[in-house]
């Protein structure tokens, strides 16, 4: 792999590794396609017994088709894999789970309807005469190693918190005995407090000697909890174990392929006229009442941890949830929350992007023409309804051929399309559409760099042009690239919007965690 | 799979039962009358398909089109009833408006509870499947309506009409029908609509379609084409009947699953309906003729829509990423 960093710390036991000793997990080569799309194409990874090893790298780089292939839930094409030093080809998620490789994943794969028991227990339950028989015992064991000696093992999975949630899926990996924990971003949506009692758990799980790969996209916090890094991307490794004190931007620069500073595109600062204004604008039951104004050509960056309410506010400025509160200005017309609408955003030139392209962005199984003008049939019908199909195929060629689209032309349905293609489609739209004002919800998630980098080109040339953004995103670097002022949210209260120079990520952190300034 | 592969599928099929019954079947199976029979047998499960297309492509089902088959032939009778002779040009006209309406009526309350209230279309259809049969038998204070003789009647006949018009006009307007609904999910916003809706909800919302109006649109559609149907019924029968077309409407789910509709929403197609109509009718008649008893032929048609619904979810591995 052609990475500037040419895997300077291989590795093995030159390591100064007091842990040294012959790997719990080998992995070489592996490569896995999804139809055209090759999600792995030569991951390595070494794992010792007793060791967080952080697996780090962008959105799409193959971390979590990685998991899957260690978890059993995929195959791999090709490549070796080793497990205690057996060849690791676990038949199914089950297998996997028995022969000591557990999986905790990000969406947590729980039964809300049963209680934690029977979740820990879950396809691993003793019968006598075909009655249930109680091991409460053993999950209270496991759930006292974890720290959690005050979780129930009667109460309803349905009626926990995220964060017992996520300790009840790890009592779940040492019941079954698990000797290598592999878990998927699980501080993503956990509160500061939790995270800190996740990190505790993870640390007895070490002392017992089991590994754990941990993928995470917090730098910060993979420094405090790893022992060692490596990193994807684009479905390779391009650095194998590196040490836990890596400078941050080494490892950035690992991820992203580049110098963290060439990939966003020069910004100028040529603000217009205010376009939206929000006054008091509670977007959800418990939000603080937020102020919010909006230029021209402005590019304003909306940060906060996942939960904290980003989507929310993006959501009712664009009425697809009904605001609780609050006045809003668009082009001078002050409009009140109650009432706010859909239809009456878009009326009013707001446009939206998901962040969640595959269940509410697109609809995959549809054509990328269908999918890019669906906001904008009205313009390609005449009276009647008729669609001038034409003039269509026409308006979504341009866009396809503006945004380097790759795809087998107009008729291909959006699932066959890699990550960043689909997302060009979600923001065609946009563009086929007449909003001027864009309300971008992490616009690069599950996009690789390359496409990353182009969306930054299309966004920066669209505000140059005079279209309003606001983006909301968790990654901090990309905000700090792209933006030219920012907001924080903390549970639900916004930061005022400042500059992006009068922002580091320090004080973006320390509003995020606790709402004040730093 | 190969997308040809789905939209190819039915036709073979239609082919290939068509061939194997002409081996199987005495020399008249192929003739030009049974042919005309098979197409006029096709006629009332594929105008009740047609409509059901909307509703599957949309993500939804209606369970409920059987019973509104029934609704519009005792309305229809009625209807006729009204008249005294010599019957007036408009009154069967009149009927016809009566029965496709009756049908729309059912419809849009199917899609109204639907949409306001989030139900399981199954479950809501399952529901009014029962209350329109009440309904049906109520109006036809539980017996058979007859009604006067109108050219209504002549609607299903094989050989009716005057020669240069060949088949049944019952026919006809299957076919006329199937090219409109065909350009209705091309060529209309609504259409596009349509797709968007079952593929995939919260997109279409997003995009600002207004998603509770198409439902209640779509599920009228299916209603009045239901209502069509059912006029095609009472003309089959020349009379109303509450008892009609029990199980019908899976008869009708059936053909628009066969003909490439997948129950999980944005896929079908108004000329696979049809031909999963056909392929139906042929599967009986063929049957019929070739003297398979009865039994054999629930087998094999079970079968053909297992055959069907698997090559969709085939469709659906395949296309996952």
């Amino acid at each position: 792999m052609v990475g500037e960093l040419s895997k300077p710390h291989l590795s093995g036991p030159h390591l100064n590794e007091p842990r040294s000793g012959r790997p719990i997990l080998r992995v070489l080569g592996v490569k896995k396609a999804f139809g055209a799309a090759q999600a792995l194409r030569g991951a390595d990874l070494e794992v010792l017994p007793g060791e967080i090893h952080a697996l780090v790298g962008e959105n799409g780089a193959g971390k979590s088709t990685l998991m899957a292939i260690l978890g059993g839930n995929l195959r791999p094409d090709s490549g070796d894999i080793a497990f205690r030093g057996e060849d690791w080809t676990p038949a199914g998620p089950a297998e996997a789970r028995n022969r000591g490789v557990s999986l905790v994943h990000q969406e947590l794969a729980l039964v809300p309807h049963l209680n934690v028991e029977s979740n820990v227990t879950l396809g691993n339950e003793k019968a006598r005469f075909g009655f249930a028989r109680s091991q409460a015992d053993r999950v209270r064991a496991a759930l006292e190693e974890l720290g959690y000696a005050d979780l129930d093992p009667g109460a309803r999975v349905g009626s926990l918190g995220m964060a017992e949630r996520q300790i009840v899926e790890i009592a779940r990996a040492l019941f079954h005995d698990a000797k290598l924990i592999l878990m998927d971003e699980p501080t993503s949506s956990l509160p500061a407090r939790d995270v800190e009692r996740l990190f505790a758990a993870l640390g007895r799980l070490k002392a017992r000697g089991i590994a754990i790969v941990y993928i995470s996209h917090f730098l910060d916090e993979v420094a405090r909890v790893a022992d060692r890094i490596s990193v994807l991307r684009d479905g390779a490794t391009v650095a194998a174990g590196l040490p836990a004190d890596t400078p941050t931007p080494d490892i950035l620069q690992a991820m992203v392929g580049r110098p963290v500073a060439e990939i966003f595109p020069p910004r100028q600062g040529n603000l217009g006229g205010t376009v939206l204004e929000a006054r008091g604008w509670v977007s959800r039951p418990g939000a603080a009442p937020a102020d919010l104004s909006l230029r021209k050509g402005q590019i304003l960056g909306l940060a906060g941890l996942v939960g904290s309410g980003r989507s929310a506010l993006l959501r009712s400025l664009y009425g697809l949830r009904r605001p609780v509160a609050g006045s809003l200005a668009i082009g001078g017309e002050a409009e009140l929350a109650r009432g706010w609408t859909l239809e009456r955003a878009r009326a009013s030139g707001i446009g939206f992007l998901s962040e969640d392209r595959k269940d509410e962005g697109l609809a995959l199984g549809l054509s990328i023409r269908a999918n890019s003008t669906l906001g904008e049939l009205r313009r390609f019908a005449n009276a009647a309804g008729l669609l001038r199909l034409d003039a269509e195929a026409a308006a979504v060629e341009t866009m396809r051929t503006d945004l380097a689209m790759r795809s087998q032309g107009i008729e291909q349905p959006v699932g066959e399309l890699s990550g960043g293609n689909q997302q060009k489609v979600a923001l065609g739209r946009l563009l086929l559409g007449d909003a001027t004002v864009w309300l971008l919800d992490e616009p690069t998630r599950g996009v690789d760099v390359g496409a990353k980098a182009e969306i930054y080109r299309l966004i920066a040339a669209e505000a140059a042009q005079g279209k309003a953004v606001i983006w909301a995103g968790s990654y901090l670097p990309e905000l700090f690239g792209i933006c030219d002022s920012l907001a924080v949210l903390h549970r639900g209260k916004l930061s005022p919007i400042r500059p992006i120079s009068a922002w580091s990520e320090a004080t973006v952190m320390a509003w995020a965690a606790q709402g004040v300034h730093a | 799979m190969k997308p040809g592969l789905r939209t190819l599928a039915p036709y073979l099929g239609l082919a290939a039962a068509y061939l194997l019954f002409s081996l199987l079947a005495p020399a008249a199976f192929h003739g030009a009358y049974n042919l005309k029979t098979i197409l006029t047998q096709s006629v009332i499960v594929g105008i009740g398909a047609l409509g059901m297309t909307f509703v599957i492509i949309s993500g939804g089902i209606d369970l409920s089109v059987g019973s509104l088959i029934a609704c519009a032939t005792v309305l229809l009778a009625r209807a006729l009833n009204l008249g005294h002779e010599p019957l007036p040009g408009w009154l069967p006209w009149a009927a016809l408006a009566a029965a496709t309406g009756c049908g729309a009526i059912g419809g849009v309350l199917n899609g109204f509870i639907t949409a306001r209230f989030r139900l399981a279309a199954f479950i809501v259809t399952l529901g009014t499947m029962q209350i329109y049969r009440g309904g049906a038998k109520w109006l036809a204070a539980e017996q058979t309506v007859t009604a006067p003789a109108t050219w209504l009647n002549g609607l299903m006949e094989v050989d009716a009409g005057p020669r240069w018009l060949w088949i049944a006009p019952g026919v006809w307007l299957l076919l006329a029908l199937t090219a409109a609904v065909a350009v209705v999910l091309r060529y209309t916003v609504f259409g596009r609509h349509v797709y968007a809706l079952g593929s995939n909800e919260a997109a279409a919302r997003l995009c600002g379609v207004p998603v509770a109006l198409r439902r209640i649109q779509i599920y009228a559609l299916g209603g009045a084409f239901a209502g069509i149907a059912g006029a095609m019924q009472f003309a089959n029968l020349t009379l109303g009947d509450p008892t009609a077309a029990e199980g019908m409407e899976l008869d009708i789910v059936a053909a628009v699953v066969i003909g490439g509709g997948s129950l999980r929403g944005g896929e079908g197609r108004a000329a696979g309906s049809l031909i999963g109509a056909l392929l139906m009718a042929v599967l009986r008649n063929g049957c019929n003729m070739a003297g398979i008893p009865n039994y054999l032929q629930n087998i094999v048609v079970g079968a053909i829509i297992i055959g069907a619904v698997g090559l969709d979810r085939l469709g659906a591995r395949g296309s996952r990423a």
